[in-house]
């Protein structure tokens, strides 16, 4: 969850000054910051729960050595430690967010697609028996609602608007739609959550997505996507190129530069 | 070619922001958007981020009507010397704190 927020987050922020007008470019900007923000409370609670591990399951979990050096040295990990010092391999997020923003209608599809997902994912994680976790599903919730909002809009909006808008996005969902499949299947982590009571039935969660994304595309005049070969494998680490280019960009100054401040 | 059924830009709205439940409406400034909808999610991102607001209007600056300039003479300045209408001439109570 904390990684699929920061590289979604980062990904968004890619736009800054870039933005189509003044006021989009501040709405994604927003949205980043949300998506940073949300990052920053799970990887604060990933890092204390991390800690508390025993040294051979610290190992195992991950495998960075920029990481494991600051490990080896007994040293605490903070979440900026899970940010910045662990590889790609490590890192745990859906292929979908780490998908190259493109154009206007490439990230709007990608939005839309992980707010629908994050709106259901959240909702869900209230009813989780961590406190913590219920917390930060409490105060994210209202952020993801809002995301929601924005993104099945502007996906309303270029579908059906001019037929050059109508054609970008629908091409954009339809290259997207292959990346969707894998918010749904569990990983290792999630069944255990599950069986802890503190995750979600992430599975289950699948009927309502697509009921809520086929009732935006179908008001946005576009065609849902058919059923298509499914990618998966960021939830184990193993990821598109993209997601190298974008941790290179993320973490290059605490690489370089180690515990420099600013 | 130009194309004239599309405008190329998106019209201009004035957004007005209300501070606290109570208070009024307040003129916050003017921004570009497509429909309502989206001015006033853009009104929310531009001038709402730092909790300036509980509430927002947006109109389109086009259906704004504004006094003439050049008239401000004739429409103002007969105020100036009616001071009488000023609530100044009165004698208040001493129980009466806020006026």
């Amino acid at each position: 969850m904390a990684d699929n927020a920061l590289i979604i987050g980062h990904r968004l922020s890619e736009w800054c000054g870039h933005g189509p007008i003044l006021e989009q470019d501040i709405a994604l900007t927003n949205m980043s910051l949300d998506h940073l923000g949300q990052a920053r409370s799970l990887y604060q609670y990933a890092a204390d729960l991390y800690n508390t591990l025993p040294a051979e399951q610290k190992n195992i979990l991950f495998t960075s050595t920029a990481l494991q050096t600051k490990v080896s040295a007994a040293q605490a990990l903070q979440e900026d430690d899970l940010a910045f010092l662990r590889d790609a391999w490590d890192f745990k997020n859906v292929l979908l967010v780490e998908q190259p923003n493109k154009d206007w209608a490439y990230t709007i599809a990608r939005s839309f697609f992980y707010d629908a997902f994050n709106y259901l994912y959240y909702t869900a994680l209230l009813k989780s028996n961590d406190a913590t976790i219920v917390a930060i599903a409490q105060k994210s919730l209202k952020e993801v609602t809002y995301h929601l909002r924005w993104s099945s809009e502007w996906v309303i909006r270029l579908g059906d608007g001019t037929s050059q808008s109508h054609d970008k996005i629908q091409q954009a969902i339809n290259d997207l739609w292959a990346f969707t499949g894998e918010l749904f299947i569990p990983s290792a982590a999630d069944e255990m959550a599950l069986a802890d009571g503190y995750g979600v039935a992430i599975d289950d969660l699948k009927t309502a997505w697509l009921k809520k994304v086929n009732a935006i595309i179908t008001e946005a005049t576009l065609q849902v996507p058919h059923a298509t070969w499914m990618q998966q494998g960021g939830k184990v680490g193993t990821h598109s190129e993209h997601l190298g280019y974008v941790l290179a960009e993320l973490q290059f100054m605490q690489r370089a530069y180690p515990n420099m401040q600013w | 070619m130009e194309n004239k059924t599309t405008k190329q830009e998106w019209p201009l709205w004035e957004v007005f922001i209300r501070s606290k439940a109570g208070l009024d409406h307040k003129h916050a400034g003017s921004l570009h958007a497509a429909d309502a909808q989206m001015a006033i999610e853009n009104a929310r991102d531009v001038y709402t981020r730092r909790m300036e607001g509980v509430s927002i209007w947006v109109v389109e600056s086009n259906y704004i009507h504004t006094s003439e300039p050049d008239q401000s003479a004739a429409l103002f300045e007969p105020a100036n010397d009616k001071i009488y209408r000023h609530p100044t001439f009165y004698d208040l109570p001493d129980e009466l704190k806020h006026m």
